[in-house]
């Protein structure tokens, strides 16, 4: 598979694991309106999978079109955990809703600034994806940041898990800087994005919103040893459940249609 | 009869809305919150069952359909509540008395989603029932609960049809497939049968409920138009309704169909379903674990409020 | 740190939408949000998730004032008979135009 090919497949895993875990809470939000608004973002970001998946699929289909032709559901469904190459941190447990709005804010984040930047690489297809998910992204950021001051400047105890959540989550964050193999050489060719080049806006970014809700900046004082990195498919234990309950369907009636 | 009570007869008969801070009989008001807030009851504890099956959806097109019909569901949930609330009971107190057992939702939610079809099975024939009872509700004579069935009905006419299109896609595929289409619907049509509720005779509130124009039909008459309608529709799926009895009636010109199990539907009702205890547990779980979130957010605006009045 | 029934329990909104440009807001239903913005956002959620909307309003529901509806005959009924407010209440010839 081609570098760049393989960078939209991590884009997508991004988006549809992510999709896939904020999703968890539909039915069990902790107020009907927010169930409804974190359903909202589940959809836009299983939305950006599919049309990122769809894009893969395409040019895999037309580099090699003697074979059998791979849809969108062949990439999510028929793939298994070191294949994939989403972040560490998005298949992280949802935890309680302070890990879950922490992630969304950390990603949101990210994520907003990455694909600002492929507006101007040399693919049309994934620039216009970039362009219409930029709308969604805006709002991820902007919700979650309103909730990382609430939780954050609320109560001891919405303060209290907070920091737990840092913590839990801090780890994970050096991985969405650190370019993987496939993401250099595509960044190089002028298609995709280095992420290093992406830090220093994010962390300026994220900052302010934590300082506002007086809580530790980002990065924590003491470095956590990182060794795991998603995004050449070597992830933690949970990636590997959420794919056997997503896959189940698929991998048990092999070949249907659903 | 006291003259408030006569305006309000006669604005029923000539079907004139009733608005929140319009004189009502008491009985209305009670009547209207038992019905308003079971309703609304229903739709959050109907999240449940499917919302199961987010997760292992069996494609993305699915999984993307099946969250937004969740979803839609939380917000005919919360459009409820709000009608509720305009009686003068507040969503919390409403939420309390489901939590306590003391508020009912239907009982088809009690009933488990064991494969994937159960899902095709919930939007043909539950939403199907659910939407022959809230179309007629669209003119309900209390303004605010018509406003929120008018825009509930106009939602969920993609409910219906994406469940159908789950168990036609099913029917026409390999024979476990076939199968799993044809097991789900066999359990899940009597359940579907008894959400119109006990039969005319024996329903206590239908006539009261009918004679205040809030409800339009009885309940006998909505189930026979119900079945009407799936006996037609489940041959375009090439399976069977689980009813050895059904059959068309030239002199009617409706379908006859078997007994119902009124045994099962109390049981359920009062209990002891097979996921009566899952389904509310669940629901008290996410309230609980979702009270500091709310209190947080209760007390940042407090403190944001209190600094804009400094300023 | 207390903890009751309405240190969790967050106000009643109720929603205004402007479905196209051109248009008044339109009262659209309530919903539960703890400050102005969640409400905007809620709104947002609940009520235009299928393109409703292009602006919302929202106004906390203890703010809203209404008239009283046992007042409504005096209020509103010595409107009825004061037809010389509409046009179609003066007699002119047909041959005069633009008018």
């Amino acid at each position: 598979m081609s570098p760049f090919s393989t960078y939209i497949i991590h884009l997508a895993d991004n988006a549809l694991i992510l999709g896939h875990r904020n999703s968890e809470w539909t039915g069990h939000g902790p107020i009907l309106e927010q169930d409804i608004a974190l359903s909202n973002i589940a959809l836009d970001l299983i939305g950006q999978s599919r049309n990122l998946y769809q894009l893969a699929a395409e040019r895999l289909n037309s580099l090699s079109p003697e074979r059998k032709s791979i849809t969108e559901d062949d990439l999510a469904y028929l793939r298994d955990s070191t294949e994939y190459k989403n972040f560490v941190l998005l298949e992280q447990d949802n935890g309680d809703w302070a890990k879950t709005i922490l992630r969304e804010f950390y990603f949101s984040h990210f994520q907003l600034l990455q694909y600002h930047g492929l507006l101007n690489r040399k693919d049309p297809g994934l620039a216009a994806i970039s362009e219409k998910s930029i709308k969604e992204i805006r709002y991820h950021v902007k919700w979650s940041s309103e909730w990382v001051c609430r939780l954050g400047d609320g109560t001891l105890e919405s303060h209290a898990r907070m920091l737990n959540a840092l913590d839990a989550l801090n780890p994970w964050i050096p991985e969405l800087f650190i370019a993987a193999d496939y993401e250099k050489e595509a960044a190089e060719s002028g298609l995709a994005l280095d992420p290093s080049a992406l830090y220093e806006d994010w962390l300026s970014m994220v900052n302010t919103v934590l300082a506002n809700a007086t809580l530790p900046l980002y990065p924590p004082e003491k470095k956590d040893a990182f060794s795991l990195s998603g995004k050449n498919g070597f992830h933690s234990e949970h990636l590997g459940y959420i794919l056997a309950e997503m896959q189940f369907l698929q991998r048990a009636y092999p070949g249907c249609s659903w | 009869m006291i003259p408030e009570e006569k305006i309000f007869e006669d604005k029923i008969a000539r079907e004139v809305r009733i608005e929140p801070r319009d004189w009502m009989p008491a009985d209305y008001r009670k009547l209207l919150i038992r019905q308003m807030s079971q309703h609304a009851h229903s739709e959050i504890v109907g999240m449940l069952p499917e919302g199961n099956w987010i997760t292992r959806a069996p494609s993305l097109r699915r999984k993307a359909t099946l969250i937004a019909k969740v979803q839609d569901e939380a917000g005919h949930g919360l459009y409820l509540y709000s009608a509720t609330e305009t009686l003068g009971i507040t969503r919390e107190e409403t939420i309390d008395q489901l939590h306590s057992g003391k508020a009912k939702y239907s009982s088809i939610f009690n009933y488990p989603t064991l494969t994937w079809a159960d899902i095709g099975a919930i939007g043909w024939l539950v939403d199907g029932a659910a939407i022959m009872n809230q179309v007629p509700l669209c003119r309900a004579s209390f303004g605010p609960y018509a406003r929120a069935m008018v825009r509930i009905c106009k939602e969920e006419s993609f409910h219906q049809r994406q469940g159908f299109e789950i168990l036609l896609t099913l029917s026409r595929g390999s024979e476990a497939q076939k199968h799993m289409c044809q097991d789900a619907i066999n359990r899940w049509w009597w359940p579907s049968v008894m959400m119109f509720g006990p039969p005319d005779d024996a329903s206590p509130h239908n006539q009261k409920s009918m004679q205040w124009k809030i409800k339009r039909f009885s309940n006998d008459e909505l189930r026979q138009k119900f079945i009407d309608v799936c006996a037609e529709q489940v041959r375009v799926l090439g399976m069977k309704l689980p009813d050895d009895k059904m059959k068309w009636n030239e002199d009617e010109q409706h379908y006859d169909f078997g007994e119902i199990n009124w045994t099962e539907f109390r049981e359920v009702v009062n209990g002891n379903g097979p996921c009566n205890k899952e389904r509310l547990e669940a629901r008290k779980k996410a309230h609980a674990e979702g009270a500091w979130v709310r209190e947080a957010a209760a007390a940042y605006a407090g403190k944001k409020n209190h600094s804009s009045n400094n300023q | 740190m207390e903890k009751n029934a309405s240190s969790e329990s967050w106000p009643l909104w109720e929603v205004f939408i402007r479905t196209r440009q051109g248009l008044n807001h339109k009262h659209a239903g309530s919903l539960h949000a703890a400050d102005a913005q969640m409400a905007i956002e809620n709104a947002r959620d609940v009520y235009t998730r299928r393109n409703e909307g292009i602006s919302i309003w929202v106004v906390e529901s203890r703010h809203i004032h209404a008239s009283a509806p046992d007042e409504a005959a005096s209020f509103f009924d010595p409107a009825n008979d004061k037809v010389y407010r509409y046009p179609t209440f003066y007699n002119l010839p047909d041959e005069l135009k633009n008018i």
